[in-house]
């Protein structure tokens, strides 16, 4: 299963972000990673959970503008020289990276990389050929 | 269907007669009747027995909203109050409401006009009309219910801001005929997306949707959303309430009641009336009115009459949707611009729904102009870039539409406050 990312609009405004945060802790929902982008008057927020499907619903229920979309999950050693490997082997491949957010996994030893690429298709090809493992949904939202 | 086929149908030199001898008895009555009148017309020189034929309503004086207020709340009244049946007021939001009575054959009058309005948007006796007007002072709710009841359709008084009552008695009842304004029926359809109600299974077939200024982009928007014709209707509480004009099925500018409503476009600048065709402020006389007769009153609203043949077969002189108001015209940076403008560059932009706000502000002896829009489903991407290239997009149609740079700020959807009855689209913060 592909990894999905649930990403909504935030206006720059106080408390908004915990709002978000608040309907998915009413919903039971454990956030894996998240990530902001801020501009001077919005953000978007990106958020990995378990159940997406489940934070879209709730989430548009409380009139936040949602969108589901795929994203790329890979495992990085956790040592330098880690993550510029991986974004390496996009250069060559001509793929540009929208953005990326990484996290650490519990046990310490590998990094998780989030990356959007412009097209998802393309990044997870080259990244295969390279012989780079593309994690799947289950990896990343059993963390 | 037309109502009154011999009203709305009639010769224009007949009709011109029958306007020409209203418009003297009318005079006549006000004259005599209302001191206000009197005094003007001695002012300036001028006796109803002057007016001669129906271009001589030049000679004159205006009539506006501030001599309504003087004379509050009965003073423009031609009849003593035992005669007065019903009083409306208007919104009063910039200062006293103007007030209007209306006699028994007023409400009769106005009962007839509306007939030929819900008529124009195909009631009938079988028809069931959903009232999402507000009762009370507001003659939206009244004026949409003495129609449909001189038509003998079933009228449902909902009034206005009950919306889930709304969603019940549209599936319940199966009513055909939405009356309300634009922006609450914009409103609805969200409230009828939210609810997970099937469109397909509404019985409506047409809206009659007036009381704000809007645009035929929101028409093509509500008629998609709830597989209905949208038709507007216009009308005011000074000359009677809605009913002075309404579309008919032809989407092609609005008939005047006009052997009831005697219709003239002013410029707003110099007050000289301008010839059919030209854009301009409306200014309306009334030939029947016993409560209140008005006399040549400034509207303040932009429309453009045409005397072109209708396919519907009215010869009732047709009035464009109105543009914009001579008094919600905004000056920035010396140029002259209207709300509905700015609408229209943004709903040219393909998923940008029409909730928005303007905020005018002068922060540095400058004016500036921020646009307030709402952030659909359709046109939010995770990527920040994909924003601000719909945010520049609007931009840019706004600047090409009326000249001017703009900041367009992107807002979470349902955060513009939805009005149930006129929405408020200009902030305005300069100290003038």
């Amino acid at each position: 299963m592909e990894v999905k990312q649930i990403s909504l609009f935030l206006e720059n405004k106080k408390g908004r972000l915990w709002e978000a945060m608040d309907v998915l802790a009413k919903a039971k929902i454990n956030i894996r990673a998240l990530s902001i982008a801020d501009t001077s008057d919005f953000g978007i927020l990106r958020l990995i959970v378990p159940d997406p499907d489940k934070a879209k619903k709730v989430l548009t229920k409380s009139n936040f503008t949602v969108r589901e979309n795929d994203v790329i999950a890979v495992g990085v050693s956790d040592k330098p020289g880690g993550l510029a490997g991986i974004l390496k082997i996009l250069t060559d491949a001509d793929i540009n990276v929208e953005y990326m957010y990484a996290f650490v996994e519990k046990s310490g030893e590998k990094a998780i990389v989030v990356l959007r690429t412009d097209s998802i298709s393309n990044g997870k090809k080259a990244l295969k050929k390279a012989g780079i493992t593309v994690l799947s949904s289950r990896d990343v939202y059993g963390l | 269907m037309i109502w009154n086929k011999e009203a709305e149908g009639m010769r224009i030199g007949e009709r011109e007669k029958l306007q020409l001898e209203r418009l003297k008895t009318s005079l006549g009555r006000a004259y005599k009747n209302v001191p206000y009148y009197k005094k003007r017309f001695d002012e300036m020189k001028v006796k109803p027995g002057d007016i001669k034929s129906l271009k001589d309503i030049k000679k004159l004086p205006f009539t506006t909203k501030t001599d309504l207020r003087e004379g509050y709340p009965f003073g423009l009244f031609a009849v003593p109050c035992k005669k007065i049946i019903e009083v409306h007021t208007s919104s009063g939001t910039t200062g006293k409401p103007t007030v209007s009575g209306y006699t028994r054959k007023d409400i009769e009058i106005w009962g007839e006009v509306m007939a030929r309005a819900l008529t124009m948007c195909g009631a009938s006796k079988d028809s069931i009309i959903q009232n999402g007007y507000g009762y009370g002072l507001f003659t939206g709710g009244l004026g949409v219910h003495y129609g449909g009841q001189t038509i003998g359709a079933t009228v449902v008084p909902v009034s206005a801001g009950q919306t889930k009552r709304h969603l019940d008695i549209m599936q319940d009842f199966g009513s055909t005929i939405l009356t309300c304004t634009p922006s609450y029926a914009l409103y609805l359809t969200e409230a009828v997306e939210e609810a997970g109600i099937n469109i397909k299974r509404l019985k409506l077939k047409a809206g009659c949707f007036g009381a704000e200024v809007w645009t035929d982009r929101m028409r093509d928007e509500i008629e998609k959303r709830f597989h209905l014709i949208a038709l507007n209707i216009y009308g005011l509480t000074e000359i009677i309430g809605p009913g002075v004009a309404q579309e008919c099925d032809q989407k092609n500018g609005l008939h005047i009641c006009e052997d009831h409503f005697y219709p003239e476009v002013v410029s707003p600048e110099t007050l000289e009336p301008l010839p059919e065709g030209e854009k301009g402020e409306l200014v309306l006389t009334t030939l029947t009115r016993e409560g209140m007769p008005m006399i040549r009153f400034r509207t303040r609203d932009i429309t453009t009459l045409r005397r072109e043949r209708c396919k519907c077969g009215r010869t009732l002189v047709r009035m464009d949707r109105i543009t914009g108001r001579t008094d919600d015209m905004l000056k920035i940076r010396g140029v002259l611009i209207f709300p509905s403008q700015i609408e229209k560059a943004l709903l040219e932009v393909k998923g940008v729904e029409p909730h928005y706000q303007i905020i005018v502000t002068r922060p540095q002896h400058l004016d500036e102009i921020e646009v307030q829009v709402e952030t659909s489903k359709k046109i939010f991407s995770d990527e920040v870039k994909q924003l601000e290239e719909v945010k520049k997009k609007i931009e840019k149609h706004i600047e090409n539409s009326i000249g001017l740079r703009v900041k367009v700020t992107l807002v979470e959807p349902k955060t513009l406050p939805r009005s149930e009855g006129k929405a408020k689209r200009v902030i305005d913060k300069r100290q003038l």
